[in-house]
């Protein structure tokens, strides 16, 4: 609210799409709000499908509650909440969750493939034991994210990328048609950043649909192909060639970024070569 | 690739790994510092338990303080479980300590521990109550099935009002347990001040819940605590899997579609559970050790929770072994009591040599890692004295076999102190690496040769790729070789060689960067 601009020039109002079901995820006029403070506010986002998407904005603008309220995790003020055109509840197992790493406490005694084999849990249903297809199936996606060596290593032996990786793992496991992840290239480490990479881009060829909240705004337009810039409210979202520009993300982070537009240039020049 | 770009992802390329491993001993740390404080005060608290059951006991002077010896015979029988007494009240404890221990693993990964000890206090009133009320209407209030279902209404009215406090106000997870925990039991001490004060009777059985005591437990009692046990246990092995991913990432467990809050309604109440059915044996100041002690001490032994698990169980079997044999062979010492005692027994045995995060464990891991470090630094010392002796001329199997290498001479050029080369000295020797010829003299051995010209090399290749590769300055680049040389394997080794450029294929040791570069000490 300290941001006019913001303010002043809103989103256009998204048509309805016509084939809801299409839509991995449909967001219309969110609010979410911690005690007094809202985080979200009116907020509308359209997910093409088949397509990786990032969420960018400035710190406290709301991407994390964004996918937290989506998936039920912190409970919305108001607002429509579609996935495929159902609500959440409906289509569970077609969306996976990647959460922040720092939101569980890795001193914790279970080893690499028994957290991936936890998308699993869903599926074998209550009172079930994890059973050696189970073990199986968290082994290959533990080999998809390249840790199969480190398969039985507890996890806080493992470095801060290989934890993450074993979170994205714990969703591969889940063959899930929408991803959300959150930060998943917070402070990881080259490997794990081309490993995630190359997930990323192993997805999209297989149609499905994926949306990162992102914090790194060189390596967007390299990585994505659409974008939503937020901040509180959705102030633009398309293609990453239209919508990624330095007008925008003023827009979006309120002009206080004076590297911006540097960033941006460099960005798009890494892009051209 | 951009400037701006290089150095943003530059910083986050190579985290240091000596740093990173710190943090997370420190953050180790500071939960076993609370687990170390929670066991000083359960064993004050089962102390003072033995402390309150002598002064009872009338006929003898509170100076008489003698234990009196029993007989082997009776040792061996009472060990063995002859006496059916023994055995009912030894199946009736075992089970429900067993059960603690494996609920209490989940409670302590769940970071609640705490949360029990306001329960089991939370009992007191509501355990005081049921009897007035059982008592007002004419039923016998001191019957078990009574007290039970009081105390485990008053610690369900415990457990909510914590949650509510945390949940409906700005305070904080401790203040909520420590008012629930002083103000229940404040109000539980009032009844029973009360029930003291009725004509009917006095508190005696009730007084046995605050520190319990296992030796009147009648096998009726015990047959009803190995049956709740039992149960308590079973249900938490059907729910190990959704324990386990609530305890682990509750907000996946939510997404994923499990009911959160009733599964944490169950774990919890599989803690009032095993609190209420504790409160004979153990008593409620205690009962709090029971849940918490043997998971904790299990913690030390295994990473892998099914394991953790059944550790706790068995540790919990154990103890309860243990208390129930010592008060059967000492009418003094209260079960319960000496229950805990054990338990903390084996948690201190853990703690200090678990085999998987034991401060033995972890001493001699840090030693070794020490004498390895000094080792390198003594046969790079050596090495780099003789070559700096022999100046550049002949090649490093000359130099290296030719001088004797002064105890003095070692000690000014490096930054050790008498007592620590001593030392390193001791240790090569020992290897095999060093021998001394003399009055403070010694010598590289053939195989300390070999030795310091592959930690010079290995120390040299990294300098190198530092200098090629990460664009450090020559001068700064000792320091940073230092600390990632005694981490280098053979694996990293050949992939060095592989990248640095010609001359340093083979054995060839390079020579000193630091000192090869333009500007450096070599004249």
């Amino acid at each position: 609210m300290s941001n006019p601009a913001v303010i002043s020039r809103p989103a256009l109002p998204e048509p309805e799409p016509a084939d809801r079901s299409s839509v991995p995820l449909l967001v219309r006029d969110l609010n979410v709000a911690y005690g007094r403070k809202v985080v979200v506010w009116d907020l509308d986002l359209t997910v093409p499908p088949g397509t990786t998407m990032a969420i960018v904005g400035p710190n406290g603008a709301g991407k994390s509650t964004l996918l937290k309220a989506a998936l039920g995790i912190v409970p919305p003020a108001s607002g429509r909440i579609e996935f495929f055109g159902q609500p959440f509840e409906a289509v569970r197992h077609r969306v996976a969750y990647v959460p922040q790493r720092e939101s569980v406490d890795w001193d914790f005694p279970v080893s690499a493939w028994e957290v991936v084999a936890m998308g699993l849990y869903r599926q074998i249903g209550w009172f079930g034991r994890v059973r050696g297809e189970h073990r199986d199936r968290a082994l290959a996606a533990l080999a998809k994210v390249g840790l199969s060596e480190f398969a039985r290593r507890q996890i806080s032996q493992l470095s801060g990328g290989q934890q993450q990786r074993v979170f994205l793992a714990r969703a591969l496991v889940q063959s899930a048609d929408l991803f959300l992840m959150d930060e998943p290239f917070a402070s990881v480490d080259a490997a794990t950043e081309r490993a995630i990479v190359a997930v990323l881009r192993e997805l999209r060829a297989e149609g499905r649909t994926v949306v990162c909240v992102h914090h790194d705004l060189q390596t967007v337009p390299e990585y994505f192909e659409h974008v939503a810039l937020i901040n509180m409210r959705l102030v633009r979202q398309g293609p990453v060639d239209e919508v990624f520009t330095a007008e925008n993300l003023r827009h979006t982070y309120g002009g206080k970024l004076s590297l911006l537009e540097d960033a941006v240039q460099a960005a798009r020049r890494q892009q051209m070569v | 690739m951009s400037a701006l770009r290089h150095e943003h992802r530059g910083g986050r390329v190579t985290p240091c790994p000596p740093l990173s491993g710190l943090s997370e001993r420190g953050a180790h740390g500071v939960t076993r510092t609370t687990l170390v404080m929670l066991c000083l005060y359960i064993v004050l608290m089962a102390f003072s338990a033995i402390a309150s059951e002598e002064a009872p006991r009338g006929g003898r002077s509170i100076t008489d303080n003698s234990i009196q010896w029993p007989a082997p015979e009776l040792i061996w029988r009472v060990a063995t479980l002859q006496d059916y007494n023994t055995r009912v009240v030894f199946l009736g404890v075992s089970a429900l300590s067993s059960a603690a221990g494996l609920v209490g693993t989940f409670l302590l990964l769940r970071k609640r521990s705490l949360l029990s000890d306001a329960v089991s206090h939370a009992t007191l009133p509501g355990l005081a109550l049921a009897f007035l009320i059982v008592e007002a209407a004419g039923g016998n209030g001191r019957a078990l099935p009574v007290l039970l279902a009081g105390a485990a209404v008053g610690g369900v009215l415990g457990m909510t009002t914590v949650t509510l406090i945390r949940r409906f106000s700005r305070l904080k997870d401790d203040v909520a347990l420590a008012l629930v925990l002083s103000v229940f039991f404040g109000l539980g001490v009032c009844f029973i001040v009360a029930i003291q004060q009725l004509p009917t009777g006095n508190a005696a059985g009730l007084d046995h819940m605050i520190y319990g005591k296992a030796a009147a437990m009648s096998s009726g009692d015990a047959k009803l605590i190995l049956g709740a046990g039992l149960v308590v246990a079973l249900i938490c092995i059907a729910l190990f899997k959704e324990f386990r991913l609530l305890c682990f990432d509750e907000n996946f467990a939510a997404v994923q579609g499990w009911p959160r809050i009733l599964l944490d309604l169950m774990l919890m109440g599989l803690v009032v559970a095993v609190t209420v059915i504790g409160l004979q044996a153990v008593g409620l100041l205690l009962s709090v050790a029971l849940l918490i002690v043997p998971a904790a001490a299990a913690r030390f032994w295994s990473e892998s929770l099914g394991k953790t698990a059944w550790i706790a169980a068995a540790i919990g079997l154990v103890s309860g072994w243990g208390g129930v044999l010592a008060s059967a062979l000492f009418p003094k010492l209260p079960a319960g009591a000496m229950i805990v005692l054990v338990a903390c027994g084996v948690f201190a045995f853990s703690m200090l040599f678990g085999v998987r995060r034991g401060v033995w464990v972890r001493w001699r891991e840090h030693r070794r890692v020490k004498q390895r470090v000094g080792h390198q630094h003594l046969m790079r010392a050596c090495y780099e004295l003789l070559e700096s002796r022999a100046n550049g001329q002949g090649s490093a199997g000359d130099f290296l076999g030719a001088g004797q290498i002064g105890f003095d001479e070692l000690l000014r050029r490096e930054s050790w102190s008498h007592h620590v080369l001593s030392g390193l000295l001791r240790v090569g020797q020992a290897a095999g690496f060093v021998a001394t010829e003399g009055q403070n003299q010694f010598r590289l051995t053939a195989s300390g040769r070999a030795e310091a010209r592959r930690v010079v090399r290995n120390h040299r290749l990294w300098e190198l790729y530092l200098i090629e590769h990460a664009d450090v300055a020559p001068s700064h680049v000792h320091h940073d070789a230092d600390e990632i040389e005694h981490v280098v394997d053979a694996n990293i080794v050949a992939r060095l060689e592989e990248m640095l450029s010609a001359g340093v294929a083979g054995t060839v040791v390079p020579v000193n960067p630091e000192l090869s570069a333009p500007g450096g000490a070599r004249s």
